[in-house]
């Protein structure tokens, strides 16, 4: 078992989906149960794997690259087909296979108008695949066309089965990330041609190797050489992220797009760009990294902030939620700016308790809107007596999202908060510890958009609109869709060193060039 | 017991889990459960404080809490110095424990207390002085919580005499709340809910004051908070009610910002460690600057004030009183909102040196709490509803306990939250009992004459006023003097002087409010819903748990009575005795920290001044005595009435001024910013590109780069086929461009870094 995965595990868990979707291809488009089937199977299929890389990882060599596999893939310019996991991309592999399941049982009778199962279900797939891919790819080209994969699939699931204004949101998303990822490519390019040639079977050759570049990390570089690089970077995964001011794609697609995409994108998709940071430009620009980090502080506290405000300033629901991601994504990005371990591992803590929290947000979202047709947050109100467990849920994603601790997004904020007084050397410590402050009242803003909400959507009575309406509670399909993520939520909070432990050791060796971490 | 008081919280927090899951189907709701538990809680406490008390007496030989702190100290040291060298505070105690490190590290790991297992190299000086100056170290038991950056950062228990203490304060009152909530909150929309609530707050309180570290005090801190706003707000229907939960909520996270920052820096500071014992030892022995502690004392001076409702953040606890009276009780007065007060005492080696309390005449804390002491006791005079009364006095009394901490006192400040536990407790549950007929709160409206009706709730309540208002060998009576004596003796130069002229001033208000609220609800003529209901007595539920409350508020003072007056020796100072920690972790091994002794004319002339009080009250409207109406003849007195009646405009300020203008212009305006400033450029960008893009097409680009845009676009055409029509075409040429764009600028810079 252990020898099938250390050659098979990651390279199953990216093209399993693939192969899945392949399948829903095949069979006809009337046979909507089989296509369901067959996707939830898929998906619980790389799921066990997922499973199995945990069983098997070794927890306490977090920081070494297990279930390394190293082939030839695009031999003219040495770009080599390399996956591989450690403890930063650990929990994030698991977040995704973990989720996916999930978004497909609540799909199971909720599917989004124009009805196509099998389309909706084959994107899906498709993402997953890029989602997966993106996090055990080890080669920066392999891990490029994984991270430009996702934007397809997302592309159509917001342009085609989205809201309203699906059109303007989907081509928004799709133009803003590329525009990110083409300054992106650049960089790749850019580190590729000026860092130093390995030995590659006798040969001395460029190389795209992440491992390769990261323990080379940009020795011998230009100081402004490194920094325009890290530029390049930092626009391809802050759009992504995203963050202050490249973050208004984000609340028009996540509004328009349908309640599942909101999940994946709220709990995988933002999570990429800071992965990115964390995999990338960080251990392989140190330089470039501390050079930057006191801008992408600036801009990750004023995200906390402006993101709040934003959120003060919704009549939507939904929307309401999708600008919480620009406030929560800045406490990642602060923790990942002090470029400290401690930071870090607050970061890659937050990704996954906002990926839980906000996802679980936008189902119940979704949820509402299923049933009352509209988000508006006036029109609705007194959800506790109508649907009294989606009620409590809001309720308890409420309190998590706005960081209570004994829940999960506490060990994301908090940390990072704390890291910000004292980072990594080099960087001004004043102005990181106004950061922190500047954080710390941010928590006041969280607690203040998200209990208004609450009061507003759950407390007080039903509006007249639909005082008389039958609200049906919870189907099977939520229960079984939600209950894993609640109760993730709870046990990362009451036991945050599940997490913590995994990433680590991983993170204190990728912050090896940056002294004082 | 000491080594095992982990299971302490979480035997109701497996009840809260329980009542959750199956409290609806039992006969009795789950309060059954929710009782059980706090019961077994409660025998547990007991069995704690004998157990403390146990070693107290026979204190096993001391050096375990030197090797604590340093196995700490050099942990942290180890793991900082195999990722990098740090430039904090942390290096600063290098040369000192460096060889006993490994060794006390050992004991850390191992399990237990570390008092136990003391070796004879262990630092014996402070046990070797006089008998009476044992030291009794706490016990502490821990394991890892998580690591990160590879600090490794603990949770445990820590059992001293305050803890032990707090513990059972808080089971107590917890048990006799649920006894009291069975009658009076039965029939009620969400009974099992309120149960529920109420276990999960017993375990969070009993978290955070067994907490042996300030990370813990942060998660234990903030559950109390959540189960605060779920009580609150339990009748969620009526908007009232959701706004005083969001309004205490929110207040408290804007002390919560102080709370954060102040952890955050002594937790550097210490040399990154959370540990309650190192902070205060460090503190102590004056191995952290005085600036960061004094930074860190403010920024937790904050949160103490929006927690234990200190002027200027004390708002919403009078709110507050929109949840159901037992809560009020046990949330609002007895134990939530002496969490602030229980954090100075824990960290007291950090505000101790932090204010320079041995040694000033003045410092903030002192001034907050005897600031908060008159002002609250004034806001007393004009209340109507008598939760509301007793709210203000609450505040009031923690005034007089950040106040007694403030100016050195810390027996003085624990003594009076433990007094004041027992006597509020009984004058809140008292309140209940009173409406639990009329189902209103109004003492002007609904109430009088009810003392003839009600005598078992009449003579519980006056014997909590009596020990609320420092009715001689009352309970009160003994803290408020212990307070007063240590204004009057600590400290440099004189003492903290105007701190005892406003704890002897507030004496003679608190006696004053107490009697207009006694007038109005037990005497005269039975007015409103009193007057047309049919009042009588209630149930044994209801009446038992006050006269245990009271009888407690009657006698609980004489566990601490001073030393100089006519008992023997051997009762005197029992609760100082027990309570006060001794140790390095506490500054009573300093030479400015001091005891106040016994002063005679302190406590005669504050009696004097707390019966005049009465006095005055009673002329005005027992006898009806007085300038009754001035408030309408005269400029000066209705001016200062109308500034109480609007609370002196704070609650204008926060929620009018501040939040409403956060969540009206502010936030409009920056979402306005959002859509038409930013997103604005996006869409110019994005317009001006498609423009720019259509003329380079057209015009320039006919060759090379048309065929791999055709060959997209109909990829693109295509795949739009199988799901909808859509603009792919022109998405997949703007990507052809991008990268275009991008591989020529990706030459460039390798040209011009090259």
């Amino acid at each position: 078992m252990k020898d099938l995965l250390n050659g098979w595990g990651p390279t199953a868990a990216v093209f399993l989906p693939l192969v899945g979707a392949a399948v829903l291809l095949a069979i006809p488009k009337s046979e909507e149960t089989l296509h369901k089937v067959v996707a939830l199977v898929t998906s619980l299929a790389v799921f066990v794997v997922g499973v199995g890389l945990l069983a098997t990882f070794d927890y306490d060599k977090s920081a070494k690259m297990q279930f390394l596999v190293d082939k030839t893939w695009i031999e003219m310019i040495n770009s080599r087909y390399i996956v591989a996991i450690d403890g930063i991309s650990l929990p994030l592999i698991a977040l995704t296979v973990f989720v996916v399941p999930l978004v497909i049982i609540y799909s199971w009778n909720h599917f989004p108008e124009p009805h196509n199962p099998k389309a909706f279900l084959t994107l899906i797939l498709v993402l997953e695949t890029g989602m997966v891919g993106t996090f055990v790819a080890q080669d920066l080209l392999l891990f490029f066309v994984f991270f430009e994969l996702v934007l397809l699939p997302m592309y159509f699931m917001i342009g085609v089965f989205g809201g309203e204004q699906r059109k303007y949101a989907s081509l928004k998303f799709f133009l803003y990330t590329a525009f990110g990822s083409a300054l992106m490519i650049v960089s790749i390019l850019a580190t590729y041609f000026l860092s130093p040639k390995v030995n590659i079977d006798g040969v001395m050759q460029h190389t795209f190797s992440m491992i390769e570049l990261s323990n080379w990390a940009g020795s011998g570089l230009a100081k402004g050489t490194a920094i325009l690089i890290f530029g390049g970077f930092f626009m391809g995964f802050g759009i992504k992220v995203p963050m202050f001011p490249f973050h208004t794609w984000l609340p028009d697609a996540h509004t328009q797009a349908p309640t599942q995409g909101s999940v994946i994108l709220a709990a995988v998709l933002l999570k990429l760009g800071t992965y990115g940071f964390v995999r990338i430009a960080i251990p392989i620009l140190p330089v470039g990294a501390v050079w930057w980090a006191p801008i992408i502080g600036g801009l990750a506290v004023i995200g906390i902030i402006y993101g709040a405000l934003g959120c003060l300033a919704q009549t939507d629901m939904k929307r309401l939620i999708a600008f919480s991601s620009v406030a929560h994504m800045g406490y990642v990005m602060l923790g990942i700016s002090t470029l400290t371990s401690f930071g870090i591992n607050a970061a890659i803590f937050g990704m996954v308790a906002h990926g839980l929290i906000t996802g679980m947000l936008f189902f119940l979202a979704g949820s509402v809107k299923d049933r009352f047709h509209t988000l508006e947050i006036k029109r609705l109100g007194g959800l506790l007596l109508q649907a009294p467990r989606m009620g409590w849920l809001l309720a308890f994603s409420c309190m998590a999202s706005l960081g209570l601790p004994g829940l999960a997004g506490f060990w994301g904020e908090f940390p990072a908060i704390l890291s910000a007084y004292s980072p990594a050397d080099g960087l001004n410590v004043p102005l990181f510890r106004f950061f922190m402050v500047v954080a710390a009242i941010g928590t006041v803003f969280a607690a203040g958009y998200l209990l208004w909400l609450l009061q507003r959507v759950a407390f007080g009575t039903p509006t007249e609109e639909f005082e008389d309406e039958h609200i049906h509670d919870m189907h099977l399909t939520d229960y079984l869709a939600w209950s894993p993520m609640i109760i993730l939520i709870v046990v990362l909070g009451v036991y945050p060193n599940l997490l913590f432990k995994i990433t680590d050791g991983a993170v204190i060796h990728s912050l090896s060039h940056i002294a004082g971490h | 017991m000491l080594t095992h008081a982990w299971i302490i919280p979480l035997i109701p927090a497996l009840s809260f889990l329980l009542i959750l899951a199956v409290g609806k189907k039992l006969p009795r709701g789950g309060s059954e459960i929710g009782l059980a538990s706090v019961a077994i809680c409660f025998v547990l406490a007991l069995a704690v404080g004998i157990g403390w008390i146990g070693r107290v007496n026979h204190p096993p030989e001391a050096g375990g809490l030197a090797k604590h702190v340093a196995a700490v100290v050099a942990e942290n040291e180890h793991s900082l110095a195999a990722s990098s060298p740090d430039s904090g505070t942390a290096a600063a105690h290098g040369t000192e424990g460096t060889a006993e490190a490994g060794h006390g590290a050992e004991a850390t790991t191992e399990e237990a207390g570390h008092g136990t297992e003391a070796t004879a190299e262990g630092e014996g000086h402070e046990a070797a002085g006089e008998e009476e100056h044992h030291v009794t170290e706490p016990v502490i038991r821990e394991i890892t919580w998580f690591q990160n950056g590879g600090v490794k950062i603990n949770v445990g228990t820590m059992i001293d005499g305050l803890s032990a203490l707090m513990l059972v304060v808080v089971t107590l009152i917890s048990m006799l709340v649920h006894v009291f909530s069975t009658d009076y909150v039965a029939g009620d929309r969400r009974y099992t809910h309120y149960f529920a609530f109420l276990s999960l707050f017993t375990a969070s309180m009993l978290f955070f004051v067994l907490a042996d570290n300030t990370l813990q005090m942060i998660v234990g801190w903030e559950l109390v908070g959540l189960c605060s706003f779920g009580l609150i707000g339990h009748w969620w229907e009526e908007k009232p009610n959701s706004d005083a939960a969001l309004k205490a909520f929110l207040t408290n996270r804007v002390g919560d910002i102080g709370l954060l920052c102040g952890v955050i820096i002594l937790y550097f500071a210490a040399g990154r460690t959370f540990d309650t014992v190192t902070i205060n030892t460090l503190a102590n022995e004056g191995e952290i600057r005085h600036f960061l502690l004094l930074v860190a004392s403010l920024s937790l001076m904050t949160a103490v004030m929006s927690k234990s409702g200190q002027f200027v953040l004390h708002t919403w606890l009078p709110d507050a009183m929109a949840g159901p009276t037992p809560v009020s009780a046990l949330i609002h007065a007895a134990t939530m909102v002496v969490a602030g007060v229980f954090m100075i005492a824990r960290l007291y080696g950090v505000f101790f040196n932090g204010f320079s309390i041995g040694t000033g005449t003045l410092n903030p804390m002192a001034v907050v709490g005897a600031v908060t002491l008159i002002g609250a006791g004034l806001l007393a005079f004009v209340q109507s509803d008598i939760k509301k009364v007793l709210a203000y006095s609450t505040v009031s009394q923690l005034g007089y306990m950040v106040m007694a901490l403030g100016v050195g006192g810390w027996t003085a400040g624990i003594f009076h939250l433990f007094t004041h536990a027992l006597f509020k407790a009984c004058l809140f549950l008292g309140a209940g009992s009173l409406a639990h007929h009329i189902h209103s709160f109004d003492m002007k409206k609904d109430m009088g004459g009810l003392r003839k009706v009600m005598p078992k709730t009449f003579w519980t309540f006056m014997i909590g006023t009596a020990a609320l208002v420092a009715f001689p060998f009352t309970s009160g009576f003994w803290s408020k003097d212990e307070i007063l004596a240590s204004s009057q003796q600590l400290g440099g130069g004189g003492g903290y002087k105007f701190m005892l002229i406003a704890g002897t001033a507030g004496a003679a208000l608190t006696g004053a409010y107490m009697t207009r609220a006694i007038w109005y609800v037990f005497f005269g003529e039975r007015r409103g819903a009193s007057a047309t209901h049919d009042m009588h007595e209630n149930g044994p539920r209801i009446t038992v748990p006050l006269i245990i409350l009271s009888v407690g508020a009657l006698f609980a003072g004489f566990t601490n009575i001073p030393e100089g007056t006519i008992f023997p020796k051997a009762w005197t100072l029992r609760f100082e005795h027990f309570v006060e920690p001794t140790g390095s972790y506490f500054p009573g091994e300093l030479p400015s920290f001091a005891h106040p002794e016994f002063n005679i004319w302190v406590a005669v002339i504050s009696t004097a001044v707390g019966l005049l009080g009465i006095l005055l009250a009673y002329l005005w409207f027992f006898k009806q005595k007085g300038p009754h109406g001035i408030t309408e003849r005269n400029k000066v007195a209705r001016g200062g009435f109308k500034v109480l009646e609007n609370k002196y405009g704070l609650d204008i300020l926060y929620t009018d001024i501040i939040a409403g203008g956060f969540k009206g212009p502010i936030a409009k305006g920056a979402y306005w910013f959002n859509q038409n400033v930013i997103d604005g450029l996006v869409n110019l960008v994005a317009s001006t590109a498609r423009t720019t893009g259509a003329w380079v097409y057209k015009n320039i680009d006919q060759g090379v780069v048309d065929n791999v845009v055709k060959g997209s676009g109909l990829a693109a055409e295509g795949s739009g086929e199988v799901l909808r029509k859509t603009q792919t075409g022109k998405v997949q040429a703007y990507g052809a461009y991008l990268f275009l764009g991008a591989a020529v600028l990706a030459a460039l810079l390798v040209v011009l870094a090259s």
